[in-house]
């Protein structure tokens, strides 16, 4: 193999898994290079907006980074809801229970600001061992040596690097988890989409009108019938002067009742149940999406090949059970893990042993039983069957589910904050929409206000957006144009949307020898790169080059 | 590595910037001076050669004393270690051949480097005659329309891809021992291929700004004394050049409007298509490609 350049670490992905691996690196006095992608971290990272801190975690982001609360973060979550929803009844538990359970702090946060605070932290300590961060740089795969083992990464901008570790925190589109072939792109049922608004809120409004100090947070879910029949549930997070505001759907539910994800997350701030935060002054900062793994099918057990040790959404590590949402402190627990294993295997003198090592430490630590909780899988195999849900959902709707409901009143409160049975909650309608649904009709009371809040247009919201568009050079291939292979990618992308032209994908009807074919057509320009389309369309799925495609302001 | 940058402060002709009065004539003292924006690659090249090799970047130029603000502003926008201002009521009303005579001396002083970079022509002059003239008098090997650099610091030799006569379609590799002057095309790309030198860029980057806020520090001020120029060869003296007039250039004979028109937008584009048919039915009517 010809002469590479050389580090000992190399941590592709400046989000909290990588900034938080090669933090732990550097401690250890490791040579450690980080690539990042973005033209400053945090440009192509978005996130729902709560980082946790858990009392059993043994990493926690403020352990890594004393200052983190107070320069990246936004409020403190203080309050936590969840709101039944069935048209304009609504019935709201406090979960504060559950949200304090096994929580230290519980902090809103953007990106953009979170991630490039980090940056500069990160660059800091890896300079000091010889190493440092580079900005606007794309791993593009893995470098393998003439036996194919792993030596290193490949990138867009730079000549091979090789690498004794490479830690992989490139997100949920891992292209190096791919290229591994620890991850795949296939079942839309391994995946959420979230799509988010961050609406430009003054602080004192914010304390206003939601009762708050300037120190306090709420975080409200919503579930119920406001989404028809999709799965999934919508979120508010107070930040310091904005609101991030968004709707979290299964994939597969998505690509199946062809919703579009922007009217979905316009029936969540349209609701009058909003209308006491939001109003005429509605303004959107900003539009964005992600991909989300479900951390309960596709968390890897063993993540890593060789080399190459996989943290964060990259290995699936996105815990989504019921109302309970994280994914950045796993990512950043995973990150310290796996350097941690890197810089014990190396001290046994056995570093190709940091792997398993790695994989150990996530057991041992209890993070893979919050990812993958035992109590799913048991539940999964009956509540998961459709005949099930039905029998269930028209016991639950009937006279009788009614009367019981009723007569829990109260002590639904108390179950839904049981974090024992959130972690085994089925990913079926039930959960998401008909329990919720019935528990707003029959305990519920009436919103009575009337929503003055006026969306913009999926039109105006990629207008926007920032690009730097790479031209001539797009970063996805539609591979097969067929409606039945690419067309769930029309409605499924958050930026395209059926009969509008100024999105990704489109439907086409050609003509050709006297009949009509049904095509569908590509544009990458208005990508905001979360990846839906790699899984529901037939594509060859790559990120941009470094420092291109969609620059997320607020993330 | 030792490279040094020349470097010219020209009007700034930027709209909102620039000065004319009624005859058309460029307002020189309402117009403020900055760096010749075509140096800007000069300090690239430079910036690429100290990443790859380290060393030190010096940056000269010759003028009236307010061009120290201009050696501050190539030392902010890329990079620079030191920096000489050639700076004498001699050498005033020069024309290019008496600028590269004085120029040549001052670099004699300094020490010739591994490598001269100058821009391509000064956005005022438009010359171009400077950088070869001074290359002239130092009798150095000279690469013009430079677009990408690498320098063998063992074997002693620079090689650069250069633009034949400046044109962007056709480009040569040329090799020369150091050290050698190099007139930098606006063309030019530096590239950083490894991590390290990424990081190195990063660095130096990184402390530009700040430096150049004490330029002063590492700024020396020349006389013609201090060059060992005699003062009737250079300056008004010794520039055979004679401007007999200067015409103003006219206006353009009509205000014609404008649209912006977005690529990516596919309405407007299509608005734009549509104006341009009726003229391209005859073109293909021809049969034009």
């Amino acid at each position: 193999m010809t002469e590479h350049e050389h580090y000992e670490a190399v941590v592709v992905g400046a989000g909290p898994g990588g900034a938080a691996a090669a933090a732990t690196l550097a401690r250890y006095g490791i040579e450690t290079l980080v690539l990042e992608r973005g033209v400053e971290a945090g440009s192509k990272n978005v996130s729902g907006g709560l980082i946790y801190a858990e009392q059993s975690a043994p990493v926690t982001v403020d352990d890594l980074f004393p200052d983190f609360r107070e320069e990246a973060a936004e409020r403190p979550v203080t309050r936590y809801y969840l709101h039944n929803v069935a048209g304009d009844r609504v019935e709201t538990f406090d979960l504060g229970r559950l949200h304090d359970h096994d929580t230290e702090w519980a902090d809103a946060v953007l990106r953009r600001k979170m991630d490039s605070w980090l940056e500069s932290q990160v660059h800091e300590m890896t300079s000091e061992t010889g190493g440092g961060l580079l900005t606007g740089i794309r791993a593009n795969g893995l470098l393998r040596g003439d036996d194919g083992e792993i030596r290193g990464v490949t990138t867009d901008e730079l000549d091979p690097i090789e690498a004794d570790v490479v830690i992989a925190a490139d997100g949920v589109a891992s292209e190096l988890a791919r290229d591994a072939g620890l991850m795949d792109w296939e079942d839309p049922g391994q995946w959420f989409q979230g799509v988010k608004a961050v609406v430009d809120m003054p602080a004192e409004t914010i304390n206003d009108r939601f009762a708050l100090s300037e120190d306090e947070g709420a975080a409200h879910l919503f579930s119920g019938d406001l989404f028809s029949d999709v799965r999934g549930g919508g979120f508010l997070y107070t930040n310091r002067d904005s609101l991030s505001v968004g709707t979290v759907f299964h994939l597969d539910s998505l690509v199946a009742e062809e919703a579009e994800p922007h009217q979905l997350l316009d029936a969540l701030l349209t609701h009058p149940l909003l209308a006491q935060w939001i109003g005429e002054d509605y303004r959107e900062r900003e539009y964005a999406a992600k991909l989300v793994p479900d951390s309960k099918k596709v968390a890897l057990r063993e993540p890593h090949a060789g080399r190459l040790l996989v943290v964060g959404d990259a290995a699936g590590q996105m815990q989504a059970q019921g109302p309970i949402i994280k994914g950045m402190n796993h990512a950043v627990t995973a990150g310290a893990l796996a350097a941690e294993a890197y810089a014990q295997a190396k001290g046994r003198g056995k570093p190709d042993r940091a792997g398993r090592l790695y994989a150990k430490k996530l057991r041992e630590e209890g993070v893979m039983d919050k990812l993958r909780p035992r109590g799913y899988d048991l539940v999964r195999t009956v509540g998961e069957r459709d005949d099930v849900t039905e029998v269930v959902d028209s016991l639950l709707t009937s006279r009788l589910g009614r009367l019981g409901v009723r007569a829990l009143g109260g002590n639904l409160e108390r179950l839904y904050g049981s974090p024992r049975l959130a972690a085994i909650v089925p990913d079926t309608r039930t959960p998401y929409v008909t329990l919720p649904t019935v528990i707003a009709e029959e305990l519920g009371t009436r919103v009575t206000e009337t929503s003055r809040v006026e969306p913009p247009s999926l039109e105006e919201r990629i207008g926007e957006l920032t690009y730097d568009t790479d031209v001539g050079n797009p970063h996805i291939v539609l591979v097969d144009d067929s409606y039945e292979a690419s067309g769930a990618a029309i409605t499924a992308c958050p930026v395209s949307a059926k009969g509008f032209g100024g999105g990704c994908y489109r439907e086409e009807l050609v003509r050709t020898n006297g009949h009509e074919e049904r095509l569908v057509s590509l544009d990458t320009q208005p990508c905001v790169e979360c990846g839906t389309c790699a899984v529901v369309a037939d594509t060859e799925w790559h990120h941009p080059s470094g420092g291109k495609g969609v620059v997320f302001d607020e993330g | 590595m030792h490279t040094l940058v020349l470097t010219k402060g020209v009007p700034d002709f930027r709209e909102g910037k620039v000065s004319f009065d009624e005859n058309g004539h460029l307002e020189r003292g309402k117009t403020p001076t900055v760096m010749n924006p075509n140096d800007a690659h000069a300090l690239q090249a430079a910036l690429q050669t100290r990443v790859r090799h380290d060393g030190r970047v010096s940056v000269m130029s010759m003028g009236p004393p307010g061009y120290k603000e201009v050696l501050q502003e190539a030392m902010a926008s890329a990079y620079a270690d030191d920096l000489y201002l050639v700076s004498d009521r001699e050498m005033a009303a020069a024309d290019t051949w008496a600028t590269a005579i004085t120029l040549s001396a001052a670099i004699e002083e300094l020490g010739v480097p591994d490598l001269v970079f100058a821009g391509f022509k000064t956005a005022d002059g438009e010359t171009g005659h400077t950088g070869p003239q001074t290359c002239w008098c130092l009798d150095m090997p000279m690469i013009t329309h430079a677009v990408a650099l690498d320098v063998d610091e063992k074997a002693g030799r620079v090689r650069a891809r250069r633009l034949v006569e400046g044109d962007i379609a056709e480009v040569e590799t040329v090799e020369t021992d150091l050290p050698a002057f190099v007139v930098v095309d606006p063309e030019f790309e530096p590239s950083y291929r490894t991590a390290r030198d990424r990081l190195t860029l990063k660095q130096l980057r990184a402390t530009a700004r700040e430096r150049a806020e004490s330029y002063e520090d590492v700024l020396t001020v020349w006389d013609h004394a201090d060059v060992n120029v005699d003062p009737d060869y250079i300056g008004l003296d010794g520039s055979p050049t004679i401007v007999s007039s200067v015409d103003p250039i006219p206006k353009p004979p009509a205000e014609r409007e404008a649209t912006m028109v977005d690529p990516a937008n596919e309405a407007e584009m299509r608005a734009v298509l549509d104006a341009m048919r009726p003229f391209a039915s005859d073109a293909a009517a021809a049969g034009g490609d």
